[in-house]
């Protein structure tokens, strides 16, 4: 089957986080939607995959396209995979949407080795001006939903992240920043450039140094 | 002899329904210590075994199921229990895979259980038959799938108790299971699960027409136990809701309550039928051997108490199915094989399927379950490299 794969619209992280992940590795996508992801990492990589995902619908895609995707939630079902099973675990826009972000995060890197987390910056300067100037909850074309609606309970800024990586223990091995258009943001550009001009952000996490793996929960 | 596995392509009629006899130089030997020979084999198939004998899937059928997955049933000529799954075109596409499906050991429809006649005695088994274990089951089935000349099979799929032969088989031979499908079924039977058996096998055997298991000697019968049995087994079978939806409080072909213990309610008059109806297909005693072996069953007390041990470095790809409204054998149960699975390192699907029908809901057209199915066993067939079905037989 050689039917080109669908990018929906303002996903540019996807390729970002498929050009990360080193050929031939274990990988774990939690919140995978309906498998395109792991379907890119499967084909371009070789990956050996496997999927979380909350949505039936969801699950059924994948399951339809031959993914190995199990119906479960990052914040609950995390905790039944065992340590050191894949070589990365990623998470992508879907941190914003869970319950107990830092959790999912400490379960991440218990798991895998490496952890790669994209999410929509809450510090752009689009989502900071709208706020300011006209006083009202912000609504971008990555977090499209109403304050009553909306499934992403966590926002965070690119600035707020860094922290809770550093809380965590866990070491920033890259940083990528992308713009509206999907473009990534001048390589080394400091954290308040790219958090005020940042979109959408990913981040290759590694396990620190000081970090027990039998640390969490 | 061997018999030729293609050659049950052509569906046979009631009594040269396919059978493999193994002899007194080939028992059964059950866990329980017991030996069952010779031992025969009832089982139906469906498509064709290819050249590379490699698209054999194995069907495991549920506690009181039997080998006609697909076929008329021979008895009650009603259509097979999986008849809207399996067949040309359908999710177990019998176009391009090789379906068999044989009735477990213990069983009453054609292999050798506890309704046989021991060669012993010369009469029938009764409870003179040893307990049989769901491993027995599947090394029964191993032994056909043996003589059938197949190496490894595609797919073992089932639900209920059959999928507690999935289970059994993907931990005993996993070289032998390329996919597996566990459905709507548990690792272990719960305390719940033995009581409900426990009620049905205290039925039959309170029927005083039970005679201790003897009763084919006698020529009687233990109908009206295996009969409440029956009934009480297929409340667990369906929803409350389901239920409800169908029955209510209506009342049977009646414009008021009759003040006797006449079945008034719709719902008793169904359960009467569902009980009658039993009893005409199915053995008192081997209910109560398939039942004992439901309940002997927890697959990680054969591994230590480790059901990841039971999967450790399986190359079997697994997709696990529960129903949302299923309290036989719920969602939660389905979930802690999931666990052992993904601790054990092994290829895991799981789809809980959004159904209001109960336990049964494995047994129905449920768009969800279909598409599941369809879409897991096509991925693991091109995996295998089991060539797609290129015309339709008209």
């Amino acid at each position: 089957m050689t039917t080109s794969l669908k990018i929906a619209p303002g996903r540019f992280d996807l390729a970002v986080v498929a050009d990360i992940v080193e050929p031939g590795s274990r990988v774990l996508d939690v919140g995978c939607g309906d498998g395109l992801l792991l379907q890119m990492l499967e084909r371009q990589k070789q990956v050996d995959g496997r999927g979380v995902e909350l949505s039936q619908r969801g699950v059924n895609d994948c399951v339809a396209k031959g993914l190995s995707v199990i119906q479960g939630d990052a914040d609950t079902d995390l905790s039944d995979y065992p340590e050191d099973g894949f070589d990365y675990v990623i998470l992508s826009q879907t941190l914003q949407a869970t319950q107990r972000p830092r959790v999912v995060l400490d379960n991440m890197l218990r798991i895998g080795r490496r952890a790669i987390v994209s999410f929509p910056n809450f510090g752009h300067w689009r989502v900071r001006a709208e706020l300011l100037l006209r006083g009202r909850m912000p609504k971008t074309p990555n977090l499209d939903f109403a304050w009553y609606d909306t499934p992403n309970i966590h926002l965070c800024t690119i600035r707020d992240f860094v922290e809770l990586a550093d809380e965590i223990g866990a070491h920033i091995e890259r940083g990528v920043a992308l713009d509206r258009a999907g473009a990534p943001i001048r390589w080394k550009a400091p954290w308040p450039v790219m958090n005020l001009f940042g979109a959408q952000a990913i981040f290759l996490l590694e396990r620190g140094r000081e970090t027990r793996r039998d640390a969490r929960p | 002899m061997t018999p030729s596995p293609q050659s049950f392509d052509s569906a046979p009629t009631v009594s040269e329904r396919p059978s493999v006899v193994f002899g007194l130089d080939q028992p059964l030997v059950t866990d329980g210590g017991g030996s069952i020979a010779p031992l025969t084999i009832g089982f139906e198939t469906y498509g064709a075994l290819n050249s590379a004998r490699s698209n054999a899937i194995l069907l495991c059928h549920a506690l009181t199921g039997d080998q006609y997955a697909a076929s008329v049933h021979p008895v009650t000529g009603k259509p097979g229990w999986w008849d809207v799954l399996v067949g040309p075109g359908l999710p177990f596409d019998t176009d391009r895979f090789f379906v068999i499906c044989s009735n477990v050991v213990g069983g009453c429809m054609g292999t050798t259980g506890p309704a046989s006649i021991n060669s012993a005695t010369g009469r029938a088994y009764g409870l003179d038959f040893p307990v049989v274990t769901i491993r027995d089951m599947v090394r029964a089935q191993a032994m056909l799938i043996d003589r059938l000349g197949i190496d490894m099979l595609f797919c073992v799929a089932g639900g209920s108790m059959g999928g507690m032969q999935v289970l059994q088989w993907a931990a005993s031979y996993p070289e032998r299971v390329f996919a597996a499908m566990p459905i709507a079924t548990a690792a272990r039977h719960s305390s719940q699960n033995i009581a409900f058996h426990e009620v049905g096998r205290q039925a039959v055997m309170a029927d005083p027409d039970w005679r201790g298991g003897r009763y084919l000697d006698e020529g009687v019968r233990p109908e009206k136990g295996l009969a409440v049995a029956r009934m009480s087994a297929h409340i667990t079978y369906l929803s409350e809701q389901a239920l409800q939806r169908k029955f209510g409080r209506k009342l049977q072909a009646r414009a008021a309550p009759t003040f006797s213990f006449d079945a008034d309610f719709q719902i008793e008059s169904y359960l009467r039928h569902q009980g009658l109806a039993f009893v005409e297909r199915f053995d008192a005693n081997s209910y109560l051997f398939v039942t004992r072996a439901c309940d002997y069953f927890d697959l990680a007390a054969d591994y230590g108490g480790s059901l990841a041990r039971a999967f450790t470095g399986a190359k079997t790809r697994f997709c696990v199915i529960s129903f949302t409204s299923d309290w036989l054998y719920p969602t939660s149960a389905s979930r802690a094989i999931v666990h052992a699975l993904n601790a054990g390192g092994a290829s895991v699907s799981f789809v809980e399927i959004a159904s209001d029908k109960g336990h049964d809901a494995f047994l129905l057209y449920e768009p969800d379950f279909f598409a599941t199915t369809r879409g897991f066993l096509e991925s693991a067939a091109r995996a295998r490299g089991i060539a797609p079905v290129t015309a339709r037989r008209s």
